[in-house]
């Protein structure tokens, strides 16, 4: 059973390197490029095993998306994982407030970032 | 699939910096024009956040080093501790200019001047100290090989490791659920690193109930043992380091467990006594069999976009052009063997209308906005504003208009020679302005928009306007006029065009690069287009540029002259009349005009003009077509037959024919013959008679 993954991000170059990567790994992909089309898709498809995030994003960014979709009932316990250029602490901080699993470090590494999402969908 | 995927998402990349570059340009853009508000901060942010990051993770280091020195300028300006101001928009946009150079440069290769100077300038905007160091790019590309090695894998060949022994206790405090962690995942994953003891501490007082089942209470204990670094455990605990309390410390390199006999192998030993305790009592997720969508279901916001080879759309349009030949044939041949029923001329009636729908649909895909090409040109605008002190503004209308993308591309040459001009020659300095009572800053206003079926394209200043005295006194001085040529405004602005004609004492750095206006000419015309200037002394100089609007196909009259065909397009007539002879006035030995509702119109004989017969005023035919020209004139064609109204397909003439003056193309005809498309604002009357060619020139 593949993994499910939705990928939001706004660069399209981002979408197609994050649905590169795991689709690699054998995950199936969706994206979406903010987080208010990160909603829709949650909403009209079927639940993501996992959820990526860009924080930078307009009209809804990656913490005002996370923050919607843990209030979400069905989605409190999705992994979202977030993806920062910078590991700066205090971004760190306010995306684990809004409600984030763990956060990717731009530009990634596609065996850590499958590893990662493996990791926290058990 | 040969191609390399990670060269596509490259190329992918690229493309993208267009978008983000030209939201980048448009956000400094309306804050230079005093829109500070926070969406339009955030998009230029977010333009550069992005290249920024696409470009770290193609390696692209100089590209990362000039966005991140940008980007933390403009986040600056996000979060309000610089405030926006004419100035900060001013300085980004020559910021956003070499950003663009960056691009192409990581793009094409080649060098790009480091811009050391505004990027200093631009830190010192907040006082931000220099960024020395480019940010550590601490991933190279490399071919992706995605295999994990799965869990299973792992505990295999335990007893071959010797390694070592770690002890781990791990204490989930609040939050670790609420942030979508799971502690039975972290065992999972230490299960991976090597072999593991695993023990659950369960409080006695613990209660089975659902309210408390998303408080943390449970304490594991790992003894993990294997060749495993202290970095790898850290890294696993990466997520949870601040919902949990963790200790990992040295252990015994040998599990208790081992000595005993047979270890279940692969799963994590969940040892604790007391009650089972299920996961943390959260809604599992919904398994998945409805399935995510198998296609990205989210609609983009903007407008959505193909990027497709041009090739094949020049393919199609070529299609399209001998579809339109072979639907005229068609009609032709069924008139020929009287097979034109009604149901068949409906039929064919419904065939030639599909045609045209699918002609437009063709041409439309080919045609973009003028939008890029004109930003480009607020670029040379400032550059060149830079370069000789003058303060001027580009103002812009009709961005909007679409014209066919290879006219675009070669448009820019001469655009760019054209606003160059403009700002050098065309804008005085601050002080002459002032002296003249004009605002200190120019403008140049670049527009475009539809007249007549064709495309105009406008260079508009508020300079001084052209001097035609001294236009003229150079051109005779040159040689390109006789002394006493009494000349036009008109006339004399047209010199401008010639050949070898350069205002020497106004040669500077920027324009006076030896490419005259005649050069222009000739690019304009090359892609079938025309050019005029209009001035007003102490107003300004408008440069016009009339484009044919490219297609393949075109709605004509087919006309015939001394026996053979023209067409001559539909846009360009805007009336037709019976040559009445009382209404031709004589001027001249050679001269005639044509009086029409109190106008007079001069008066051209098609087919003495094109020289298939010798002038005579009793074999030519009695039909005129009043056909408009680029300057607003007009002028009446004398033909001898009107034949009918169609589509033409538009054929090159080729190259070795040469331009040929009031012919624009060729076209195949449905009984196979070949006539030429006439371009009627380019057969003046005066082409070959005056003294000067001005007229011609303007034409």
């Amino acid at each position: 059973m593949s993994l499910k993954i939705l990928a939001v991000d706004d660069s399209r170059t981002m979408r197609d390197m994050l649905t590169l990567a795991l689709t690699g790994a054998g995950m199936e992909v969706t994206v979406a490029e903010d987080g208010v089309a990160g909603l829709e898709v949650l909403e009209e498809g079927g639940p993501p095993d996992a959820i990526i995030s860009d924080i930078n994003m307009p009209r809804l960014d990656g913490f005002g998306f996370i923050e919607a979709v843990r209030r979400i009932d069905r989605f409190r316990a999705t992994p979202i994982l977030v993806l920062t250029t910078e590991s700066a602490p205090e971004l760190k901080a306010r995306a684990r407030g809004a409600g984030a699993t763990g956060w990717i470090v731009k530009p990634f590494d596609p065996q850590k970032l499958v590893r990662s999402i493996r990791m926290v969908t058990g | 699939m040969g191609t390399d995927p990670m060269a596509e998402i490259r190329a992918g990349f690229f493309a993208e910096c267009e978008d983000l570059l030209q939201s980048l340009q448009d956000a400094l853009s309306a804050m230079d024009e005093g829109a500070g508000d926070a969406e339009t901060v955030n998009t230029a942010f977010r333009a550069v956040h992005s290249i920024k990051g696409g470009a770290a993770a193609f390696g692209l280091e100089r590209l990362v080093g000039f966005s991140h020195r940008c980007e933390t300028v403009l986040d600056d300006l996000r979060t309000g501790r610089l405030a926006p101001s004419r100035e900060v928009a001013s300085l980004f946009l020559q910021a956003a200019d070499l950003l663009a150079d960056h691009v192409r440069a990581a793009q094409e290769g080649g060098e790009v001047p480091a811009g050391e100077t505004l990027l200093a300038r631009i830190e010192a905007l907040t006082g931000a100290q220099p960024v020395n160091a480019e940010p550590p790019i601490d991933f190279s590309p490399s071919l992706i090989a995605l295999d994990f090695a799965s869990e299973d894998d792992c505990s295999a060949d335990a007893a071959e490791i010797g390694g070592r022994g770690w002890l781990i206790r791990l204490a989930p405090r609040e939050g670790l659920y609420r942030s979508g962690n799971e502690a039975l995942h972290l065992l999972r994953a230490l299960t991976t690193l090597g072999r593991t003891g695993i023990r659950c501490k369960v409080p006695p007082d613990l209660a089975l109930t659902e309210d408390a089942a998303e408080v943390p209470r449970l304490v594991w204990t790992i003894h993990l043992v294997g060749d495993v670094e202290r970095a790898e455990i850290d890294d696993l605990f990466d997520f949870v380091e601040d919902v949990c309390d963790i200790t990992i410390e040295p252990g015994p390199a040998e599990l208790a467990s081992e000595r005993l006999p047979p270890e279940p192998p692969p799963a994590p030993v969940l040892a604790f006594p007391g009650p089972h305790h299920d996961r943390s009592g959260l809604p599992e997720p919904p398994s998945s069999a409805a399935g995510l969508r198998p296609e990205p279901a989210a609609p983009e916001p903007g407008a959505v976009t193909l990027r497709v080879d041009l090739e094949k759309i020049d393919r199609l349009v070529n299609l399209v052009g001998e579809l339109v030949i072979n639907q005229a044939m068609l009609s032709q041949s069924v008139g020929a063997a009287g097979l034109a029923n009604p149901e068949v001329t409906t039929g064919l009636e419904a065939f030639m209308t599909l045609t045209r729908d699918l002609q437009d649909s063709v041409m439309s895909v080919r045609a973009q906005p003028v939008r890029p090409l004109f930003q480009r040109m607020a670029r040379i605008v400032r550059e060149a504003s830079a370069a000789t002190g003058k303060s001027v503004r580009l103002r812009t209308e009709g961005e909007g208009t679409e014209v066919d993308r290879t006219v675009i591309e070669r448009l820019a040459d001469p655009l760019t020679h054209m606003i160059r001009n403009a700002v050098d020659h065309g804008i005085e300095t601050p002080e002459a302005r002032c002296a003249a009572g004009k605002p200190s800053q120019g403008v140049i206003t670049l527009s475009a928009f539809h007249r007549s079926g064709r495309i105009i394209i406008e260079v508009a200043d508020d300079g001084a306007g052209i001097d035609h005295a001294k236009v003229q006194r150079v051109a005779t001085a040159r040689g390109l006029v006789a002394p006493d040529a009494a000349l036009s405004e008109a006339e004399i602005s047209n010199l401008l065009f010639l050949p070898g004609f350069s205002t020497a004492g106004s040669v500077s750095a920027l324009s006076g690069r030896g490419v005259g206006m005649d050069v222009v000419k000739s690019a304009i015309a090359a892609i079938g287009g025309r050019i005029s200037v209009s001035s007003l002394r102490g107003q300004g100089t408008t440069l016009s540029v009339s484009l044919p609007l490219t297609l393949a196909v075109l709605d004509g009259m087919v006309i015939g002259a001394a026996g053979q065909t023209f067409v001559v397009p539909l846009s360009g007539i805007l009336e037709t009349a019976a040559l009445a002879p009382e209404a031709i006035r004589r001027v001249g030995p050679r001269g005639e005009l044509l009086q029409i509702r109190g106008e007079v119109v001069p008066l051209v004989d098609l087919a003495s003009h094109l020289g298939f017969r010798a002038p005579d005023g009793n074999a030519r035919g009695g039909i005129v077509l009043l056909t408009a020209r680029d300057d607003g004139g007009r002028i009446a064609l004398v033909v001898d037959t009107i034949m009918e109204q169609r589509q033409v397909v538009i054929k090159g003439l080729g190259a070795l024919l040469g331009p040929v003056p009031g012919v624009a193309a060729a076209t195949i005809l449905g009984d196979g013959k070949i006539a030429l498309i006439l371009d009627p604002a380019d057969l003046a009357p005066a082409a070959r008679s005056g003294p000067v060619p001005p007229t011609a020139l303007a034409g």
